[in-house]
């Protein structure tokens, strides 16, 4: 029998303002409303969040796990961008 | 930030892509990893057998969550007062939720939720031994919080730890409700004990028969169960024996302060090893359950069957509106 899943969605979590929503977990869902809906019974059962943004994992993109050296590893010797780098005087040091 | 179904076909094995490569290299650079106690991701290399362990492992797990709501089910319209009731649906639904998590993670390994359902539904999967057998009364809601919850407990602890980030995410997640499980039981029995002679028989009749079936969650002995690779990956952290042992330590007082007894003439403090003497488990009847021969096997499978077939319109109609909707907005646009 030909059978069709309910599309996936990623589900992310304000859980409380001031902060941002953060990656919690998925679930799958028709339409957005419904994901909104099952998101919501499954992940803020115990007043966990305010806000919930749903996103199809489909429209999802993301970076190889395999160009992580050629993305990541050219920040490890920019120590410069680190304020520790700096060593001013100790009068002035707690600048 | 990790996303599923990417770049994941579930065609093939060999159209899988790279992660279904057996290479030395990847293998000795994955080893490495988990050695230097680092999380391993959905789209990261993995040897196929990783893979395919945690498959088993998490759906198994899922499985058992889901069917694990039937035999507290039972109870929900029964419970002696509301607030019980209120209480006994917020567990219920906590599994169900278990369940979606665990198979949420299983999931970000290349399977589909279908297949992984269609893996119970047809027995191919096992589920936890202990959901096949019944709940008789009232006090069998009790000590399935205070003791399977327990157990479960035990047994997901580690397992907040385990190398495969999803599933460690998901259990942590799981381990935070489950607290919750075990006091509402342990609560809910100290009622009944201070309650009539009656009672505390009821009480003591469900220990009774929980108690067994209770500690062979924790699996067979060590002896008997090779988890060599898993605990090689960092999935299994603590063997059977040892996580069962814990349990009946953490146990034995508890049942002092309910005032039960626990149905084991050999149980004794043992002050040389430090821990309490058991007797010894009826695996026969252990395995006779896992393969299908417990109490409610059949009714088990039957109930999620029928739940899935005559959900089998819903899943449809929703999805055919949701169709039509977008297509009319695109029509609108
Ligand atoms: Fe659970
Ligand atoms: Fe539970």
């Amino acid at each position: 029998m030909e059978r069709k899943e309910w599309p996936l969605w990623e589900v992310f979590i304000r859980s409380r303002n001031g902060l941002d929503h953060k990656h919690c977990g998925s679930v799958h869902a028709p339409d957005p409303r419904m994901a909104l809906q099952v998101a919501r019974d499954v992940y803020t059962r115990r007043m966990e969040g305010v806000s919930i943004w749903v996103v199809k994992a489909s429209d999802i993109v993301a970076s190889d796990p395999d160009a992580k050296p050629e993305l990541f590893d050219p920040a490890e010797d920019k120590i410069y961008r680190h304020p520790t780098f700096y060593k001013l005087p100790d009068e002035v040091n707690h600048m | 930030m990790y996303t599923q179904a990417l770049d994941i076909p579930q065609k093939d094995a060999d159209e899988r892509g790279p992660r279904a490569v057996e290479s030395p290299a990847y293998e000795a650079e994955f080893n490495a990893r988990i050695d230097a106690g680092e999380f391993i991701e959905p789209k990261d290399w993995m040897p196929e057998k990783y893979r395919k362990t945690l498959i088993r492992q998490i759906s198994q797990h899922a499985h058992s969550e889901i069917v694990g709501m039937l035999p507290e089910g039972n109870w929900i319209t029964r419970a002696p007062s509301l607030k019980r009731k209120a209480i006994l649906l917020a567990k219920v639904q906590d599994e169900g939720g278990h369940g979606l998590y665990l198979y949420a993670a299983a999931e970000t390994l290349g399977v589909s939720r279908d297949e992984l359902y269609e893996a119970l539904l047809s027995g191919k999967a096992k589920y936890s031994s202990i959901f096949n057998y019944p709940t008789l009364n009232w006090a069998d809601i009790g000590v399935i919080g205070w003791l399977v919850d327990g157990a479960a407990i035990m047994n997901q602890i580690p397992l907040c730890k385990c190398s495969y980030g999803p599933y460690a995410r998901a259990m942590i997640r799981v381990c935070k409700e489950e607290s919750f499980h075990q006091r509402q039981g342990y609560d809910a029995l100290l009622q009944m004990m201070k309650g009539t002679a009656g009672q505390r028989e009821m009480v003591q009749d469900a220990v009774n028969r929980w108690w067994w079936p209770s500690i062979m969650m924790f699996g067979p002995h060590d002896k008997d169960s090779i988890h060599v690779e898993s605990a090689r990956w960092g999935i299994k952290r603590i063997s059977n024996d040892d996580l069962r042992q814990k349990f009946v330590d953490a146990t034995v007082k508890q049942a002092e302060v309910l005032g039960v007894t626990l149905p084991d003439p050999d149980l004794k403090w043992n002050a040389e090893r430090g821990h309490y003497d058991f007797g010894a488990i009826d695996w026969d009847e252990f395995w006779s359950v896992v393969k299908g021969d417990g109490q409610c096997n059949v009714d088990r499978i039957a109930a999620r069957r029928k739940a899935w077939d005559d959900g089998a319109w819903v899943r449809e109609a929703a999805l055919a509106f949701a169709e039509k909707q977008a297509a009319r907005e695109k029509v609108a646009a």
